[in-house]
């Protein structure tokens, strides 16, 4: 997209404001609709009898299969995969809940799986790690929660953060069903007298950004390293153990579509009508 | 008629004095002109050197977007080299010292555009 | 007309030199949250919003609740508010500027507020609640100071402010549904998914916000020598009796749907407001103190005897709005956040700072009011 268009495209949106071009507004608005109520079984109904029929499988979208069984095996996969993550990331550190920033971490099942009860299940179920990250909804409600498009869904099917254009209004993160979103409270690159970085006791990646107080941030699905042709972080730090496998789920030939297709896998939270594009092997 | 004429004459006055402090507070101060320090053995840029000095600013807004809106990252090549469409890790390669370089031009100027609130400087920090 | 607001005595000078102290103090830590970020609230990951936005949206229902004035008088011709509805509309001003301030101290980044503007995004209910409350506040501004101007020259009020007071009446309605929206869309917080939100916030708005009208014209009644009129002054009584009816109805209702089916994600938010869950209980005395005075308050507002009392009257509407606010404007929101959607519970536990920067806005709210009905109130005095 060049300046020009991109600037005729802001002005057409502020004129929408205006009342000039509602028309156009309008129409986004209802064309937002339209997607969202054809995610939640209610809007496939009218089409289809079955209101739990296929989703209309349009263009890319990345997901991962997780594997915890595998993490249930492998003490400490879980936490290199995070670590792995956060070094690449350049995710701080501030040893408080409060203020804590994460992408991907590991939960209990039942915590994971809201709704799911591991009541009377079996004891290897409570002890299991699950990793838990962003699910790069189908039909993200952070996304259209966002009051600037600082959130957004690219053609890969991320959901991405621009931290430039973020507000810090938090409303992605109030619509976010699975707590997916970390909010900068604080300067992450904040130094002690020393210059010492307080927040990075480990130092950081020079290859990547880190935030500014006051955003928004996320799992990013290393949209960077696919671009550049590697795995995500935390499918790396898996190693050849299967833990994680990622791909494009609208593939029918990927890898990770024939997982989907031979295993029984579960998603968090589906009853949000979310759509969420990563797959659990328990 | 006129009331208060030594109150309103004493305003102007002040009004005066305060709109033009910048100018007579810099009175004499004029700095010398920045000197950036270019990158050894290296002519070409992305764009010559007239565009990258007005307008650098809009590239690097650019390339945000399209690298993180659109996913469009290809490379830039320049002298036959590939770089990456990214100001800490494109343009900080040739131009590797923010203090000599970035920060010249920009205290001069009096802007502080917040670039490294964020993206990471080549040197400085550990 | 502007001038009349630097005309006063030494309580009014005193008054608003209180204010102005405040809004500095509270400015201070503003000053200090902006070079230090919002860390220095008491949010957190979990509950990652506080007082700003629950008293936003509390204070969006005050200035919806202006219509309760603007409506009888303006479609229904009932004259006897012809006196009071200015200040009905004088206060949705005075609360919507608060609202805009609260947005303003709750953004992470406010100097890029206006990307709302740059990139504007008709799917979020952000972006429209920025048209409606902005729209509120320009028709207020508008409708008040144009009739009022009117008065001040013994005019009649031109014909197309008409229009206007017409557009202002669905319009109040409006902000508080739309507000209710940003909330009860959101898929994962099953206490705020409930479409019985916006009536709700309405019913409790035009209670909290004819209770506090009520209140600043008794205030002034005995400081300004500013009569109401007796019949206004209990039309207002049972407004604000039907709207807290309706609220207490509502809220009941809900109620009825969580504890009636049982179901975990309705029933585990009140459980935490009302009752304590897992040991976490830091809502439950404010929560039930606040259901005690509404009910007893919306009780003694159905009594003659209690709403003719002048004594009792102020106390009243104080309980109904104590009791709305701390509903609204505490529970509400920071409810919604538990448990949090891995299902824990986090408390949150406002800084000091961050009451400072409240009370600062609560002044400066207060300050627009004073000099606001300070203009009508020497207009008023001109005409006697």
């Amino acid at each position: 997209m060049d300046v020009k268009r991109r600037k005729f495209l802001k002005i057409a949106g502020i004129s929408a404001i205006a009342g000039i071009g509602a028309p156009t507004a309008f129409s986004t608005l209802l064309k937002g609709e339209v997607n969202a109520s054809s995610g939640g079984g209610h809007g496939e109904a009218t089409e289809k009898s079955d209101a739990h029929a296929e989703e209309k499988v349009v263009g890319k979208q990345y997901g991962l299969v997780i594997n915890t069984k595998k993490f249930g095996q492998i003490a400490g996969l879980a936490e290199k995969c995070t670590a792995a993550c956060h070094a690449e990331h350049n995710v701080p550190d501030y040893g408080n809940p409060k203020d804590e920033i994460k992408w991907i971490w590991t939960e209990s099942y039942n915590h994971a799986f809201q709704g799911k009860s591991d009541h009377k299940k079996n004891d290897a179920l409570k002890n299991l790690p699950i990793l838990v990250t962003c699910n790069h909804c189908a039909n993200p409600p952070c996304v259209k929660a966002c009051p600037t498009k600082a959130t957004f869904k690219n053609k890969d099917g991320i959901v991405m953060m621009d931290y430039h254009r973020c507000i810090g209004c938090r409303f992605c993160m109030a619509a976010c069903p699975y707590g997916a979103r970390s909010f900068n409270w604080k300067n992450p690159r904040e130094t002690y007298a020393n210059g010492e970085m307080k927040f990075y006791p480990n130092g950081i990646n020079k290859e990547f950004p880190t935030r500014m107080r006051g955003v928004v941030e996320k799992c990013n699905l290393c949209a960077k390293r696919i671009a550049d042709g590697k795995l995500p972080s935390c499918v790396e730090a898996c190693g050849d153990t299967k833990g994680i496998i990622f791909g494009d789920i609208n593939d029918p030939n990927s890898e990770i579509s024939q997982v989907l297709k031979n295993t029984f896998t579960i998603q968090r939270n589906p009853t949000t009508g979310t759509r969420p594009s990563v797959f659990y092997i328990i | 008629m006129m009331y208060d004429s030594g109150k309103i004459i004493t305003g102007l006055v002040i009004f005066v004095i305060m709109i033009t402090f910048p100018i007579w507070y810099n009175v004499g101060g004029a700095e010398q002109l920045p000197k950036v320090e270019k990158p050894v053995g290296k002519k070409e840029c992305v764009q010559d050197t007239q565009f990258m000095r007005t307008s650098h600013m809009a590239l690097l807004n650019n390339w945000r977007d399209e690298v993180v809106r659109s996913g469009e990252r290809q490379y830039q090549v320049v002298e036959g080299v590939k770089y990456e469409k990214s100001l800490q890790n494109g343009c900080m390669n040739c131009h590797t010292s923010k203090a000599k370089f970035c920060d010249e031009c920009h205290t001069y100027a009096a802007v502080k555009p917040y670039c490294w609130d964020c993206h990471v400087q080549p040197k400085e920090i550990n | 007309m502007l001038e009349k607001a630097l005309q006063g005595k030494h309580a009014y000078w005193g008054w608003i030199l209180f204010l102005l102290g405040v809004i500095s103090i509270g400015g201070i830590f503003y000053v200090f949250q902006y070079f230090n970020g919002l860390g220095v609230t008491g949010m957190s990951r979990d509950v990652s919003w506080g007082l700003y936005i629950s008293q936003f949206t509390f204070l969006v229902g005050v200035a919806a609740g202006g219509v309760m004035l603007v409506l009888p008088y303006y479609v229904h011709d009932f004259k006897e508010f012809g006196k009071i509805t200015i200040l009905g509309e004088f206060m949705a001003i005075a609360a919507i500027c608060m609202c805009l301030m609260f947005i303003i101290a709750d953004l992470g980044q406010p100097l890029r507020a206006l990307n709302v503007l740059l990139h504007p995004t008709p799917s979020s209910m952000l972006f429209w609640d920025m048209i409606v409350l902005n729209g509120y506040l320009f028709l207020n501004v508008l409708v008040g100071w144009v009739v009022l101007h009117s008065h001040y020259k013994d005019a009649p009020a031109p014909k197309w402010i008409k229009i206007f007071i017409w557009i202002s009446i669905p319009w109040a309605i409006s902000i508080h549904t739309v507000t209710a929206m940003l909330y009860c869309g959101l898929p994962g917080r099953h206490f705020w998914l409930t479409a019985i939100l916006a009536p709700r916030f309405l019913a409790s708005a035009f209670a909290a916000g004819p209770a506090l009208l009520l209140l600043v014209a008794l205030i002034m009644k005995k400081v300004a020598n500013f009569d109401a009129g007796e019949k206004a002054i209990q039309k207002l009584t049972t407004i604000i009796a039907y709207a807290a009816i309706l609220n207490f109805f509502f809220v009941g209702l809900e109620f009825f749907v969580a504890y009636y089916s049982e179901l975990p994600g309705h029933t585990h938010t009140f459980d935490y407001l009302f009752f304590g869950s897992h040991g976490y209980d830091n809502l439950v005395g404010p929560m039930r103190f606040s259901a005690f005075i509404g009910i007893v308050a919306t009780i003694m507002f159905l009594i003659p005897k209690c709403k003719q009392n002048t004594t009792l009257l102020p106390i009243m509407c104080i309980m109904i709005f104590l009791s709305l606010l701390i509903d609204k404007g505490l529970g509400f929101v920071l409810g919604g956040f538990v448990p949090n959607p891995l299902g824990a519970i986090v408390e949150y536990y406002p800084t000091i700072p961050e009451l400072g920067i409240v009370a600062a806005i609560w002044a400066a709210g207060a300050l627009i009011l004073t000099i606001l009905y300070k203009i009508v109130l020497s207009v008023e005095a001109n005409k006697a």
